[in-house]
């Protein structure tokens, strides 16, 4: 399988990314320039973390009229799996792939930390190595991940079990302690409906090596590595299956 | 016509005035005035320091650049470099904080990456008033917010630095940012404008009317009337910065240019000058041809203007076209606004007629350098009779008091406001003794660390200047890292006062010595004078950014306790010194008496023994006693251990308890080890002629400390880590 990851104008963990899918993951991986239209055959579309257009309107606000983002929701539309870390999860808000929206942290601070996550649901494409409840640290680095929506949207996207990630502590409790930004219902990452699209203020790819002090982040690529080539019997196998989908 | 007046606006003065006339053969204009006002500041000419800074040693095996350039320049190996150098912001940081501090790190990211590096770390020494005063708070939440603002943003982590907090800050906080970046050693650039007929590219951010004049602003003292002075700070944009440093490393990359310089203290002047000088060539520009952000600018200004995230390229006629359509794709402008000539001069047209045109060796090399007069720094007042400072009854309380002071408690709420982890390299996270950074394809890693203990050099700036190199090299050897190279940033009051030269001149010779002793080149720095508010002069604050080469990432060791039950050894011997002393200052409110003594081969010793242990794999973990002694030194240990391991130490001899705990004497590591290592470790200490002793043991939830078997301190570990983890939050904490 193949991975591409998008680069705008102001991205910044767009090498992050292609060197954690690269070189950690180790699968093929493409960089996708935001002015281009073609997705290069990518099975996976990831949108990295950074400041897309420097952020001086709202999140995400401005890099959802790039060229490319025509075609991402196309290959969303289609079934095509698509994650966005951090300022890629706000871009896919304003894209309107995912309910929500983004306030600034409820301190007015940027916080740059580990945090813990539990997984809410490991049926789903990107967390299918995961047990459910499994408690991941993987860091954060942000201004801008208080995640909101209105009453009715957030009732819904709960019925719905789109929420696939929370704040938590070490322990796997949901505290507002451990809600470090301040965010509806501790929501770290959620999917949409049809589940091939991942939105999570956390970054996986800062937490793919041993050295950088957490391995957590993997498991997420791990299971997307999983459900696509599994759908590809002549694709390369995963070097790690850890658990499969029961 | 140039009056006296005139001349006192551009802060030159009449002897200065006679000697450019004599230089350029003729009564300079307006617009050149303003040029050599600002080229010929001590923020750029460096007229008050070149003598003395020529005693640093500068040269060594690895260097590759040293002085003179935009960053210095070492060689590490496999076909790499490292770029490294730290700049002064403080006067822009005190007038308005968040721009201040923000186009602070924009102008030294400039510096690095427009010699061809990637910058992969910044770091920042930053010194504020103490917090319990609004003011102070305010500027210092300016300050990290304008940090972070501008780091996080382009995407480069802030992997470290330092906090100090004193009231010779209060009207002068001190902002220094340390930049590194790492290149390939075949593809450095320089602020080159070599080859007549080559084309003179303006890329980046418009021209617009700030910052004009900002070096020099920052060459004069501060009175009340700073607040008007807030239209010279620049305002910074990270979003262009970041697309300005693709697109150059692309250019570079590609070998699509001749030369680079950036825009930095004195714009458009500066860059082309300098440029000029350096090739020994002439240069011609067309002011009409320079993107402008507002209409009706004139020559002078738009020469003079600080706005930031501009840069200057020398490219061949026959490459301009690939240049530009680089710089189109990352959606900037790259209009060709001059040419390189024969010739040694500056010429500087605007609307067809010539506005400037005078000799550049004049402006950029031959600034007048003075030899101020200086006095002896008056002595410290000394330290009362020890017997008239009584042994505190609680300890515990002292420690707890020390561990709270804002200089020593910890400071995640700062450093949780930086991006440290963006570029997947940090390996050890702000807060330890030293920075730590992989190098990606290799098993090397690189160390940097700033310091400078402010009052030490205040008490005797030769020795306090000798330490903060030694504590700077001990940060990093509690790493496992080797010095390599040196970058400085010396901030001083205000050079025309003889007490304040006499203190540069003693720091200057103490910093040589100790580099000397330590066999690491000065590559470069800054100097940051007229750092005087009201008549007040700031500490003198010479601020080491040392680098360091790990060669075998696998080696590593952090300051925290590793496990229960090693054994705890202090490397370095403790005297009864409690002169300098945060101690002092905390608890008596004293700043007096003589810092600690420092032995600079004896701390080389300790220090080569501690790297030697350190490869041998002896040692578990590493830490360096510096402000708060022993006994803080202990408690970080504590702290910064996986889980809080507690420790039980008994301490030996006839120091009194409290010098025992809290006394600064240098050259001393607490290091761990496996009791199985244990007679090992102390052995080769004795073989190499390093004080070593085993004092302890980890483990448990407690912190106690024992002195021949009496127990003077024992705190729960619980109750310590609160005090050091809420301190500095509290007081920041929003009123609701």
């Amino acid at each position: 399988m193949k991975f591409g990851v998008v680069q705008f104008p102001g991205s910044n963990c767009d090498f992050d990314a292609y060197h954690a899918l690269r070189h950690a993951m180790k699968r093929p991986t493409v960089m996708l320039w935001h002015k281009d239209h073609d997705l290069q055959g990518v099975d996976c579309v990831v949108l990295p973390g950074g400041f897309a257009y420097g952020d001086y309107l709202r999140v995400g606000a401005i890099a959802r009229f790039s060229p490319l983002m025509q075609e991402v929701r196309a290959f969303a539309r289609d079934g095509g799996r698509v994650i966005g870390i951090c300022n890629g999860f706000q871009v896919l808000l304003e894209l309107g792939l995912l309910p929500g929206a983004m306030l600034r942290n409820k301190d007015l601070k940027f916080l740059c930390q580990h945090v813990h996550i539990r997984v809410e649901d490991a049926r789903t494409d990107f967390t299918r190595t995961a047990k459910k409840g499994q408690v991941l640290r993987i860091p954060i680095a942000h201004f801008d991940g208080n995640y909101y929506a209105p009453a009715r949207t957030l009732k819904e996207i709960e019925r719905r079990g789109q929420v696939v990630f929370r704040y938590c502590d070490a322990g796997g409790n949901v505290t507002d302690e451990a809600n470090v930004n301040g965010s509806l219902h501790n929501i770290a990452g959620i999917r949409n409906e049809g589940g091939n699209v991942l939105g999570l203020m956390p970054h996986p790819e800062r937490a793919a090596e041993a050295l950088l002090g957490s391995t957590d982040g993997r498991t997420i690529f791990e299971s997307l590595i999983l459900s696509l080539e599994r759908r590809r019997p002549a694709g390369r196998r995963p070097a790690h299956r850890t658990k499969a989908r029961p | 016509m140039i009056d006296k007046a005139l001349l006192d606006q551009h802060n030159l003065t009449e002897d200065e005035y006679r000697l450019i006339v004599e230089l350029i053969g003729k009564e300079p204009n307006l617009t050149e005035l303003g040029i050599f006002s600002v080229m010929w500041s001590e923020h750029c000419g460096y007229k008050s320091s070149r003598v003395h800074l020529k005693k640093l040693p500068t040269e060594g095996p690895r260097v590759v650049q040293g002085p003179g350039e935009n960053a210095g320049i070492l060689d590490i190996g496999d076909g790499q470099v490292v770029v490294f150098k730290i700049e002064s912001h403080n006067h822009p940081s005190y007038i308005e904080p968040y721009q201040g501090a923000a186009t602070g790190v924009g102008g030294i990211l400039r510096d690095i990456f427009t010699m061809g590096a990637r910058p992969i770390a910044v770091l920042d020494s930053l010194r504020f008033g103490p917090p319990d005063d609004p003011k102070n708070r305010s500027v210092m939440e300016g300050v990290v917010s304008g940090i972070s603002g501008y780091g996080n943003s382009i995407g480069v982590p802030t992997v470290g630095g330092e906090v100090y907090f004193d009231p010779c800050y209060n009207l002068n906080p001190l902002v220094n940012v340390f930049c590194l970046g790492l290149a390939d050693k075949d593809k450095i650039f320089y602020a080159k404008a070599e080859g007549a007929g080559n084309k003179v590219l303006y890329v980046g951010a418009k021209t617009g009317r700030d910052g004009i004049h900002g070096a020099t602003m920052a060459s004069a003292e501060f009175g009340k009337e700073t607040e008007h002075k807030r239209p010279n700070v620049q305002v910074g944009d990270p979003f262009k910065e970041k697309l300005l440093l693709e697109a150059c490393l692309e250019v570079m990359d590609r070998g699509l240019i001749v030369g680079i310089q950036d825009m930095g203290a004195a714009g458009l002047t500066c860059s082309t000058t300098e440029m000029a000088a350096k090739s020994g060539m002439g240069i011609v520009v067309d002011l009409d041809k320079v993107p402008q952000r507002e209409a009706g600018m004139t020559p002078y200004e738009i020469l003079l203007s600080e706005s930031q995230e501009r840069m200057l390229l020398v490219s061949r006629p026959e490459n301009v076209t690939a240049v530009q359509a680089v710089f189109a794709k990352w959606d900037l402008d790259a209009p060709v606004i001059g040419e390189v000539v024969e010739g040694g001069r500056v010429r500087i047209s605007f609307q067809g007629q010539v506005v400037v045109d005078i000799p550049v060796d004049a402006v950029v090399n031959l600034c007048p350098a003075y030899n101020r007069p200086s006095v002896p720094p008056v002595p410290p007042p000394p330290v009362p009779p020890l017997d008239s400072l009584p042994v505190p009854d609680d300890l515990g309380a002292v420690l707890l008091t020390l561990l709270a002071s804002p200089t020593i408690a910890d400071k995640e709420w700062v450093f949780r406001q930086y991006d440290h982890m963006v570029q997947t390299n940090t390996v050890v996270l702000p807060g330890a003794d030293a920075a730590v950074l992989r190098i990606r394809g290799s098993r090397k890693a690189l160390a940097m660390t700033l310091d400078c203990n402010g009052l030490y050099t205040r008490l005797d700036p030769r020795t306090g200047a000798r330490i903060a190199v030694a504590e700077a090299c001990r940060n990093l050897a509690c790493v496992g890292a080797r010095p390599i190279g040196v970058t400085n940033c010396l901030n001083f009051g205000n050079p025309e006062k003889p007490e304040v030269m006499g203190q540069f001149e003693q720091a200057v010779a103490g910093l040589a010595e100790a580099c000397r002793t330590f066999g690491i080149p000065v590559t470069g720095g800054n100097v940051s004078f007229y750092n005087d508010t009201e008549g007040l002069s700031i500490y003198p604050t010479p601020v080491l950014g040392i680098v360091g080469l790990i060669e075998d990432i696998r080696k590593l060791v952090r300051p925290g306790f590793r496990a229960a039950g090693d054994a705890v050894v202090m490397i370095g011997e403790s005297r009864e010194e409690l002169g300098g002393t945060e101690y002092l200052k905390t608890h008596y409110g004293l700043q007096a008496g003589a810092p600690p003594a420092i032995d600079l081969e004896q701390e080389k010793l300790n220090q080569e023994f501690l790297l030697e242990a350190i490869e041998a794999g002896l040692v578990r973990s590493a830490h360096d006693l510096s402000e708060g002694g022993l006994a803080v030194a202990l408690a970080e240990s504590v702290f910064h251990a996986e889980g809080r391991i507690g420790c039980e130490v008994d301490l030996t001899g006839s120091l009194r308890d409290d010098a025992l705990l809290f006394g600064e004497s240098q050259s001393r590591i607490v290091v761990t080890c496996r009791r199985a290592d244990l007679d090992g470790l102390l052995k080769s200490a004795a073989a190499c002629g390093v004080p070593a002793q085993a004092i302890g043991r980890t483990g448990g939830s407690r912190l106690v400390i024992k002195h021949e078997g009496r127990e003077i301190l024992r705190l729960p570990v619980a109750q310590a880590f609160r005090a050091w983890k809420d301190s500095l939050p509290s007081f920041f904490q929003v009123q609701t």
